[in-house]
């Protein structure tokens, strides 16, 4: 790793003012950014922990919607989110494996947008909004391609707001060297429509299956996905799966999840 | 017999301080003073070195020397240890393998200047500063073409990218040819066998350490082999004489064959630590040990079986493409040849064999022996044309194949490609396994998978392979350029505990806990008296090290005549104390007692009057006890056995599902069966490594598109399941002192052609009767394309 | 540099770090735990596990500076108080559950975390929850039956058909 500074504040507002020095980076679980600092591929000048930081934790109850502090670990996730989103919980307890889990956050997941990250798929699938440092953003406006957010470069994720569906599961198949999402789908029905998210499988990262979703809002029924598939154009091809493979597994996934949804 | 004897499962001793975090592997050892190297290594596959300039880096800071080809101008390249002779009688085409690269770089990651300071981070930042001027050249990857009129060249001094073009044996090609064009029936099958990285966990260190006032050199090193490295370096590389060049190897996190190569990094820091008078460690990262460490497999082949209308085997022909990479690494040139195309009769009777192989020289790592290494692709080639001409016959594997065995009474038996097989029962451990894995029920369990929407199959293997590669002077006369003795030496302490010294070297095969039982059984003392010392040329008699399942087999027989030695002059002491003649002294249970009376001594007695002579036969015998012993063995040894493999495949995704995996060996004498259990499940896990999910795949650039864990995929808990194995069908070797055969690589031998073989037999019986073969690793994607393309 | 705090394995310890000090480096450099073993670099492996506060975590993907002032368990201090071996570390040895001994380590560790959480994992259980801990030597199924036989469970199924 190159050297840099490294700083840990108590409080929000003392990291959203450390963010605005030059060659700032927030370090959130640094499970994706350290490998990476690692291979020298990343550079900051000063690192920023968000893991002192108490108001970024934590799972509560609001209305109808989970909200869910950005530094939140996935473990916690897995276990606090049981209750109120099985399917998010379920999901959260599938990322990496449990030491992983122990330091990953959600919002360092969200905020990366790896296009095989899982949680990106439930942010996308649950219609959550993201509560920043500087406004609130609704996930159909956040993730913006592979790597590629709505973040500005000093911004920070404080909470996720997630609406919480009548049933929802995640159903993902595993890239099996790294463990993120060879494809995962996310159903989330809300009774009054369907949300389908499909993380890992395209060249643009996580999005909606919208035809999927008018198919499933109609009859919220695996069966009523037969005959839809996707055109294998911008799906990923790489050495785990063509983009043809890809595609197929997009609609298995999805029919998968929703047989599982609860 | 002593309770830690040769048959006791005896827990391993070793396993406390690993367990206590008190294991010592070199990267743990740091030496006062020590600098820290990093290399500066090619990030393309092929390019010509038009201009270093390390001016601005060696000024950065903690920056003490930085290292290029110049300064290696004296040395020797890294050697080959066995030299290939063609089908014409001519040696096989050589290139040099300097320490750095020299005027070209040959593969990404090939070494070109080494960057010594103070701090790593300082190395490496200075590292950055080296301004390289590389004209990059087309990249030989794909072996067809690197074979082709006009290529590319890799070694622009060469003739060409053809290593060796190799006949065996030569004059059968005509009969072979000739009985598969009167065959009644010729099945073939093209095949990959997949490129693989052995990746032990622990990844490479080395530590060069230099004494001026003994002009003493010391190289801490990850081997398998410490001896081999000492030689290897010392008379070839670095004109070192053995008395002042010591190499450790102390704990070594698994090797695998990976760790018996001498590389350019231990050459590097034991002339740097001289030349800086300073010591120099090197700790490779796993990204770095992808691009440094040497591969594995990366045969392209055609296998080819003739029958005759009963359906006997009449001829095989086998015909491979061999990657060797961009140099020759230590025993690369063996593996595709010697190590594999004399395995090509398997455990069958089959009178015509003909196997040709071209070794090719391309942009990538080289490529040497690993976990089996030879014996795994003429095992996969041969295990899966049988399957399947069983299938085109319409024929059961199970009895085309026992049809086809070397019946238990013809050993010894001389197969048509050189070997000749003291001992086996190949009909035994194919019964033991389909009685083991319930075989005659697999239909009920076929149904039943249907029920929940899987596929269901069941894949046979059944092998034979060769360890304990030996006598040296017939593998002298195939070109090896070293013995493939071992070596033993019993010192017998005073007050009767030994101390065991080996050339052998144990990186997780327990041999701490199972050469103490070997003596321990002979002697009649418990083994706890005993302690095996490994691992260090300073104190341990000249020994080839462990790889190929060689250790029981032959340093264990080295042992066992050691012993023998110790036992014979004991007994002479003995004999002098007891007032009797030699012949009538026996020793039972650490007690020599003269037959038919009831005067004896017990072992300590004999061992002091050994070392304190008072009462001594002095002018007869000299005092002390200690004796070593190099055994050299007659012939190799052969395990085999018979693998069951019962699969479940998902045909949405194309999913395989290890549902079961039975093992039944023959490895002769087994000393410690536990351990033996454990080298089996190792082995199994590696085998069905590379049939599911282990691929190192370069794109058409030479670049490494498997470069970590995140592309690579390592076998994890979840992967596999629980192995039934068994090893009852035991037939001993014949020709060493214990009959014992190796276990170290049959599991990663005779499994991968097991899971292909059930992955094709699960398709067939769902009714995709098109998929005659998928080429490994089978993964999901594989499976599901292969399912869905007519 | 700066120098950090910490407790390891119960004692109060100081050492000097760089903000890009790893964990696992200030474990093994700075303070001479070596028993913490570094197997790759991409947070894949496991080697490295230890306890940050009771729960595993991979060492060699922590900084230092981010967890100084926590209670860190590592290998050298998972032994009974007398030295000898732990239920966990003993039916590993019981069971043969390690051969090279790099990668046991983070599996005794991360076999720990699991047993803590959940006292009697399934055989499904214990291989899904070692999923982060690759070993190349053993092929798992002596670590899982090790693990099992030191949560109180019989293993006798477990057992490989092996004649004596």
């Amino acid at each position: 790793m190159y050297a840099f500074d490294f700083v840990k504040p108590a409080t929000l507002s003392d990291a959203v003012a450390a963010m605005e020095q030059e060659g700032a980076q927030a370090l959130a679980g640094g499970q994706t950014l350290l490998p990476t600092m690692k291979q020298r591929l990343n550079a900051p000048d000063i690192l920023i922990s968000l893991n002192g930081i108490a108001e970024l934790r934590g799972v509560r109850r609001e209305e109808d919607a989970l909200v869910i502090g950005a530094a939140t670990t996935h473990t916690e996730v897995a276990r606090d989110a049981a209750a109120d989103y099985p399917g998010l919980a379920a999901l959260a307890g599938q990322i990496g494996d449990p030491s992983v889990r122990n330091r990953g956050t959600l919002g360092g997941s969200v905020a990366n947008n790896d296009p095989s990250a899982c949680y990106p798929a439930a942010v996308l699938g649950s219609g959550a909004t993201i509560a920043t440092s500087k406004r609130e953003i609704a996930a159909d406006d956040f993730f913006q391609g592979m790597f590629a957010t709505a973040l500005d470069d000093d911004e920070l994720i404080t909470a996720i707001r997630f609406p919480i569906p009548h049933k929802a599961a995640y159903a993902k198949f595993h890239q099996p060297a790294s463990r993120f999402a060879l494809t995962g789908a996310f159903v989330a029905n809300f009774g009054d429509g369907v949300r389908v998210a499909i993380t890992g499988a395209s060249e643009e990262g996580v999005f909606r299956w919208t035809e999927a979703e008018a198919a499933l809002s109609d009859n919220f029924d695996a069966a009523a996905l037969d005959g839809l598939t996707l055109p294998a154009k911008g799906m990923i091809g790489d050495l785990h799966g063509t983009p043809e493979y890809r595609a197929h597994l997009v609609a298995v996934m999805t029919r998968r999840a929703v047989a599982a949804a609860r | 017999m002593p309770k830690d004897g040769i048959g006791a499962s005896t827990k391993r001793r070793e396993d406390v301080r690993f367990l206590t975090g008190n294991g010592r592997y070199t990267d743990d050892i740091n030496l006062r003073g020590q600098a820290y190297v990093h290399f500066l290594r090619s990030d393309v596959a092929h390019g010509r070195i038009r201009a270093i300039d390390t001016s601005a880096a060696e000024e950065m800071p903690g920056v003490i020397r930085i290292f290029t080809a110049e300064d290696f101008a004296h040395a020797g390249g890294l050697p080959c240890g066995w030299q290939v002779t063609d089908k014409h009688g001519q040696p096989m085409q050589e290139p040099k393998h300097p320490i750095l690269a020299e005027g070209k770089v040959r593969h990404v990651g090939d070494p070109i200047c080494a960057v010594v300071a103070e701090t790593l981070e300082q190395a490496r930042d200075a590292a950055e500063e080296i301004e390289l001027d590389i004209e990059e050249l087309p990249a030989v990857i794909d072996m067809r073409k690197a074979l082709e009129d006009g290529a590319t060249k890799v070694h622009d001094d060469l003739n060409s990218n053809l290593c060796y073009d190799w006949g065996f044996v030569e004059e059968n090609k005509e009969a072979v040819d000739k009985a598969f064009s009167e065959a009644a029936h010729v099945v073939s099958v093209d095949l990959v066998n997949n490129r693989l990285c052995a990746n032990p966990m622990e990844a490479r260190v080395a530590i060069g350490d230099y004494d001026p006032w003994n002009d003493q050199h010391t190289l801490y090193t990850t081997s398998q082999n410490p001896h081999v490295i000492r030689l290897l370096m010392g008379a070839f590389v670095l004109s070192l004489p053995e008395h002042k060049l010591r190499i450790v190897a102390p704990d070594v996190g698994g090797g695998f064959g990976s760790k018996i190569y001498h590389y350019a990094e231990e050459a590097f820091c034991t002339h740097a630590a001289k030349i800086l008078k300073q010591p120099v460690k090197w700790t490779s990262t796993r990204s770095e040990a992808f691009i440094s460490d040497a591969h594995a497999r990366d045969h392209v082949s055609k296998i080819e079986l003739a029958l005759d209308k009963d359906h006997n085997f009449t001829a095989i022909r086998s015909t491979t493409l061999a990657n060797m990479g961009a140099y020759l690494s230590t025993f690369a040139p063996s593996i595709p040849t010697w190590l594999h195309g004399t395995l090509m009769a398997g455990p069958y009777k089959t009178p015509l064999i003909y196997v040709n192989v071209k070794a090719v020289f391309t942009n990538t790592v080289a490529v040497d022996a690993y976990r089996g290494a030879g014996r795994p692709e003429a095992t996969f080639q041969l295990e899966r044309v049988i399957d399947k001409a069983a299938r085109e016959l319409g024929v059961d594997g199970v009895e085309l194949r026992r049809k086809n065995f070397i019946k238990p009474d013809e050993f010894p038996y001389q197969t048509p490609v050189a070997l000749e097989y003291d001992s086996g029962n190949f009909h035994a451990t194919m019964d033991k396994m389909l009685e083991l894995s319930d075989y005659a029920n697999l239909d009920a369990r076929v149904q039943e998978s249907r029920e929940n929407g899987k596929l269901r199959g069941f894949g046979i293997s059944q092998y034979i392979e060769a360890c304990g590669i030996a006598p040296s002077n017939l593998v002298g006369q195939l070109g090896a350029r070293a013995g493939l003795y071992e070596t033993a030496t019993v010192r017998v302490n005073a007050t009767g505990s030994i101390s065991v010294l080996t050339g052998c070297h144990s990186h997780g095969q327990g041999h701490e806990t199972s050469f103490p039982q070997i003596v321990a059984d002979m002697i009649g003392i418990d083994a706890s008296q005993i302690d095996l010392v490994h691992g260090d040329t300073a104190n341990t008699p000249m020994g080839m090290g462990t790889y190929g399942s060689r250790s029981v087999a032959v340093g264990g027989s080295a042992l066992v005549k050691a012993t023998n030695k110790i036992i014979d002059k004991a007994k002479k002491i003995a004999a002098h104390l007891l007032e009797a003649a030699p012949e009538d002294i026996e020793l039972k249970d650490g007690k020599f007692s003269v037959a038919g009376t009831d005067k004896s001594v017990d072992w300590a007695g004999v061992t002091l009057a050994a070392y304190v002579p008072h009462n001594y036969p002095l002018e007869d015998l000299e005092p002390g006890l200690e004796e070593t012993a190099f055994y050299d063995p007659n012939n190799f040894t052969f395990p085999s056995g018979c693998y069951g493999c019962e699969v479940e495949i998902d045909p949405e995704t194309g999913k395989v599902d290890i549902v079961a995996f039975t093992a039944a060996d023959d490895f002769g004498t087994v000393i410690n069966p536990m351990i033996v259990e454990g080298q089996v499940h190792g082995g199994l896990a590696q085998g069905i490594g590379q049939a599911l999910t282990e691929h190192c795949v370069y794109d058409e650039n030479g670049q490494l598109l498997t470069g970590s864990f995140m592309d690579y995929t390592m076998p994890r808990a979840d992967d596999l399941p629980v192995f039934k194995v068994d090893h009852s069908c035991a037939t001993p070797c014949t020709h060493n002192p214990l009959g014992a055969k190796g276990c170290g690589e049959a599991g990663a031998i005779g499994s991968p052609p097991a899971v292909v073989n059930a992955v094709i037999d699960a398709l067939h019986r769902a009714g995709h009767t098109h998929v005659q073969h998928i080429d490994m690793p089978v993964t999901p994607a594989r499976v599901w394309a292969a399912m869905n393309t007519k | 540099m700066n120098t950090i705090s910490m407790t390891v394995n119960g004692k109060t310890v100081s050492a000097e770090a760089e903000g890009r000090t790893l964990l696992s480096g200030f474990l093994r450099e700075g303070l001479g735990l070596t028993g913490t073993h570094v197997g790759c670099d991409t947070s894949q492996c496991g080697a490295c596990v230890v306890h940050v506060d009771g729960k595993p975590v991979k060492s060699c993907s922590v900084l230092a500076m981010d967890v100084a002032g926590s209670e860190i368990r590592t290998i050298e201090g998972m032994a009974n108080s007398d030295g000898s071996l732990n239920a966990i570390q003993q039916a590993f040895q019981d069971h043969h559950g390690l051969q090279c001994g790099f990668c046991t380590p983070g599996m005794v560790m991360a076999a720990a975390a699991l047993l803590a959480e959940n006292p009697r994992p399934t055989e499904a259980e214990i291989r899904d929850y070692l999923e982060g801990n690759i070993c190349r030597c053993t092929g798992y199924q002596n670590i899982v039956k090790a693990v099992m036989a030191a949560s109180g469970q019989d293993v006798s199924e477990m057992s490989a058909i092996a004649a004596q």
